[in-house]
C-alpha cells in the first residue's frame, strides 16, 4: 500500500496508539507503516486482526521527529505509541534534537 | 499542524508539570488543556466569530489563546493601552466577536454593535466550572487563522497582521524541543499579550513543558522580585526594560541567581547596556532574537555561544557581531536585495526579505505582501556578513535621504550610543530645503556631555555628513510599551523644534 504525503496530514497506527503529523512529505508514494503494518488516515477505520510485528515495537515516542533522507519524508510523533515506524520494512531513523536558543 | 495539538501534545506527554504560575499551587498541564477546552466549548456556542481580549496578563490569556483556537476562531489580542478612540475603532474592526476584557474597558469602550464583552472574571469562570463540557478535538484546519494581531501603528493606520495555525506551529516545532525543558524551568513572561512574544512565549513553553510565571504588566521591580522568589531561569525582555532591570541588580547587588537565560529583542540593543548586563549576571546565557509580527517571531538567533565567541575575540569581525542579530533559524532563508529585488553582495546593505513556512507576510483586508516566489520583504535595511551573520540596522522608511546620500539612522544611534555618557540615542531626519533633509538627534545623557562633544564623536568615526546638525537633550525618548520608539512623534516634536 502506498501513500501520497501531505504536509499536516495525521496518520495513526492500525496496531498501536501512534500518531503522526507529516511535517515535510516524501517526494513520492511511499508504503508508511507503524508496528509493522500501514498506517491509517486519522478518521477512517483501520483492518481489524493485525497484532504489533515484534520486529517493529522499538516504541515511537510523543515529539520526536523521524525522517527519512532517501524520500524527505519528516514527521513528528504526536501520539506516542509501541509501533516503530518505517517505509516498508526500513525503519525511520529518530531525527537528532537540535534546540536553539530560547529566544520567546 | 493546529494549536490545539501542541496543547494535546503538551497534555498527554506531561500531564503533572506545572504549567502556570507557582510550582506549589500552579495549573498543570492537564489542568491548562481541560480548562480551554472548557473555555473553548464556551467560545464556540457565543456569536462572535472571533475572540477578543483587552486585558493585562492573567491565566485568560494562555486560556484564551487556546481556547479560541479550540473553538476553531481567530484570536485577537488588543492594546488596551490605545487611546478610548483608537481602541472603540479596533474593537469595531473586530466584530463580530467575544471579547475577554479587563476592569475598566467596557466603560472606556462603550457599546459596539456585534460585541460581546465578557470580564476576565466570567472567562476563568468559564474555564473553571467543574460542569462545563470540554470540546473534543478542536475546531478547523492548520490553515485557518489562529491569531490576528494589530501592528503597534507606529506609522498610519494598524493593519491586522494574520498569523495562521500552520505559521505558528511551524515555528514552535522547528525551534523548540518537545518537553526540551528540565522540571526546574521556568519563564517570567511580562511582554503584553497582545505582542508577537506574548504569544510566542505561550506556545513555546507549552510546547517545551517549561513553567510560566506571569507579571501583569512589566514593572522592574516586580520583574527582579518575582525572578527571584519563583526561581525563574528564563526570561525574554526589550532593551528598555533590561536597562532598568539592570538599575536594581546593580543597587542592590542580590543579583539573578536562578536566572540562566535572557533573550532580548524588540529593538536594538545598545552595547553598552548588553556589555553591563554581561557584567553583572555572569552566569546567564545571553540570546538576542530578531523576528516581526508578520515572521510568527523570531527568525535569526545570536546564542550564547556567540555572545561569549565575540566577548572574548580580538577579531574586529567576530567582536562585531555583538551587534548583529546572530544567523537565521536554519528553517529559513534569508536574501539581502536592493530596491529593485535583486540580492545583494555579502556585506552589502539592503532590504531583509524572508521565506519559510512561519512566514506569513499577510494581513487581513489587504491579502499577501508576498511575492510570487513566497519571500517576505520585512521593510528592515540589513547585511550579512561572510560567516552568515544578520545585522539589522532599523526600517527603510526611517532612512534619512541627505543631499542624495542614503543614511541608515541606526547607524549613527550606534556610534552615539558608544559614547559613555548617553544612556538613549535616536536619530531621524527632518525637511531641510538645501538637503532634503537634514540629520537631527534627540538623546538622553548622563549629564556634563556637551553637543559639541557629540558631533565630534560622531564625525571623527563616521563621515560628517552623518554627523548630526542639531542635537536636542532630553528628559526620555518616545517610546511604545513594548519598547519600540516612537520615531513618527519624534520627527515631528524635532521638525518644530529645528525648523
Amino acid at each position: 500500500m502506498s501513500l501520497v504525503t501531505k504536509p499536516g496530514t495525521r496518520y495513526r497506527s492500525a496496531v498501536d496508539q501512534t500518531e503522526v503529523i507529516v511535517v515535510k512529505p516524501a517526494k513520492g508514494p511511499i508504503d508508511l507503516r507503524c508496528g509493522g503494518h500501514p498506517v491509517v488516515a486519522i478518521g477512517t477505520e483501520a483492518p481489524t486482526g493485525l497484532t504489533l510485528d515484534p520486529a517493529f515495537s522499538a516504541g515511537t515516542p510523543l515529539g520526536k521527529r523521524f525522517a527519512d533522507g532517501d524520500t524527505g519524508l519528516e514527521l513528528l510523533c504526536t501520539k506516542g505509541g509501541a509501533g516503530s515506524l518505517s517505509i516498508g520494512e526500513v525503519i525511520l531513523a529518530q531525527k537528532d534534537a537540535k534546540p536553539l536558543p530560547s529566544s520567546d | 499542524m493546529h494549536l490545539g495539538m501542541l496543547l494535546e501534545m503538551a497534555a498527554d506527554g506531561m500531564a503533572d508539570r506545572v504549567a502556570l504560575g507557582p510550582l506549589a499551587s500552579g495549573l498543570t498541564f492537564a489542568e491548562l488543556a481541560s480548562r480551554a477546552r472548557r473555555l473553548g466549548a464556551a467560545l464556540e456556542a457565543r456569536p462572535g466569530e472571533r475572540v477578543g481580549l483587552i486585558d493585562l496578563n492573567s491565566p485568560a490569556v494562555p486560556l484564551t489563546l487556546f481556547g479560541a483556537a479550540i473553538a476553531g476562531k481567530p484570536f485577537v489580542p488588543i492594546n488596551y493601552r490605545l487611546a478610548d478612540p483608537q481602541l472603540r475603532a479596533i474593537v469595531a474592526r473586530t466584530a463580530p466577536a467575544t471579547i475577554i476584557v479587563g476592569e475598566g474597558v467596557v466603560e472606556r469602550v462603550g457599546p459596539v454593535d456585534g460585541i460581546e464583552f465578557l470580564s476576565r472574571a466570567e472567562a476563568l469562570a468559564l474555564a473553571e466550572d467543574p460542569e462545563g463540557k470540554e470540546k473534543d478535538g478542536w475546531g478547523g484546519d492548520a490553515d485557518e487563522i489562529a491569531v490576528l494581531l494589530f501592528t503597534s501603528g507606529t506609522t498610519g493606520e494598524p493593519k491586522a497582521a494574520v498569523l495562521r495555525h500552520s505559521n505558528l506551529t511551524e515555528y514552535i516545532i522547528s525551534t523548540v524541543e518537545f518537553a526540551g525543558s528540565a522540571q526546574d524551568e521556568a519563564a517570567i513572561v511580562s511582554v503584553p499579550p497582545y505582542h508577537i512574544a506574548g504569544i510566542s512565549a505561550v506556545l513555546s513553553s507549552t510546547y517545551s513543558g517549561r513553567r510560566v510565571v506571569q507579571l501583569e504588566a512589566f514593572d522592574p521591580t516586580a520583574w527582579v522580585t518575582i525572578v527571584r522568589e519563583e526561581s525563574i531561569t528564563h526570561a525574554m525582555v526589550v532593551p528598555t526594560m533590561l536597562g532598568r532591570i539592570l538599575d536594581i541588580v546593580e543597587a542592590d547587588g542580590l543579583g539573578l541567581p536562578s536566572l540562566r537565560s535572557l533573550s532580548y529583542g524588540g529593538g536594538p540593543m545598545p552595547l553598552p547596556v548588553i556589555e553591563r548586563a554581561v557584567g553583572l549576571l555572569p552566569n546567564v546565557g545571553f540570546v538576542n532574537a530578531y523576528g516581526l509580527t508578520e515572521t510568527s517571531s523570531t527568525i535569526a538567533v545570536l546564542g550564547p555561544d556567540d555572545h561569549q565567541a565575540a566577548f572574548a575575540s580580538d577579531d574586529p569581525a567576530v567582536r562585531a557581531r555583538l551587534a548583529s542579530v546572530g544567523k537565521p533559524l536554519p528553517t529559513l532563508e534569508v536574501s539581502i536585495r536592493d530596491a529593485v529585488g535583486i540580492e545583494v553582495p555579502v556585506g552589502e546593505r539592503g532590504e531583509i526579505y524572508v521565506r519559510g513556512g512561519q512566514v506569513s507576510g499577510e494581513y487581513l483586508g489587504r491579502g499577501t505582501t508576498l511575492d510570487s516566489d513566497g519571500w517576505f520583504p520585512t521593510r528592515d535595511e540589513g547585511h550579512l556578513d561572510e560567516a552568515g551573520y544578520l545585522f539589522v540596522h532599523g526600517r527603510l522608511d526611517d532612512v534619512i535621504v541627505r543631499g542624495g546620500e542614503n543614511l541608515s539612522p541606526g547607524e549613527i544611534e550606534a556610534v552615539l550610543l558608544e559614547h559613555p555618557g548617553v544612556l538613549e540615542a535616536a536619530v531621524v531626519g527632518i525637511p531641510n530645503k538645501e538637503w532634503g533633509e537634514q540629520v537631527v538627534a534627540a538623546v538622553v545623557t548622563s549629564g556634563g556631555v556637551t553637543e559639541e562633544d557629540l558631533k565630534a564623536h560622531v564625525r571623527t568615526r563616521l563621515r560628517s555628513s552623518r554627523t548630526p546638525d542639531h542635537i536636542q537633550f532630553r528628559e526620555e525618548l518616545p517610546f511604545n510599551e513594548s519598547g519600540k520608539l516612537l520615531r513618527r512623534v519624534l520627527r515631528t516634536e524635532l521638525s518644530e523644534a529645528f525648523t
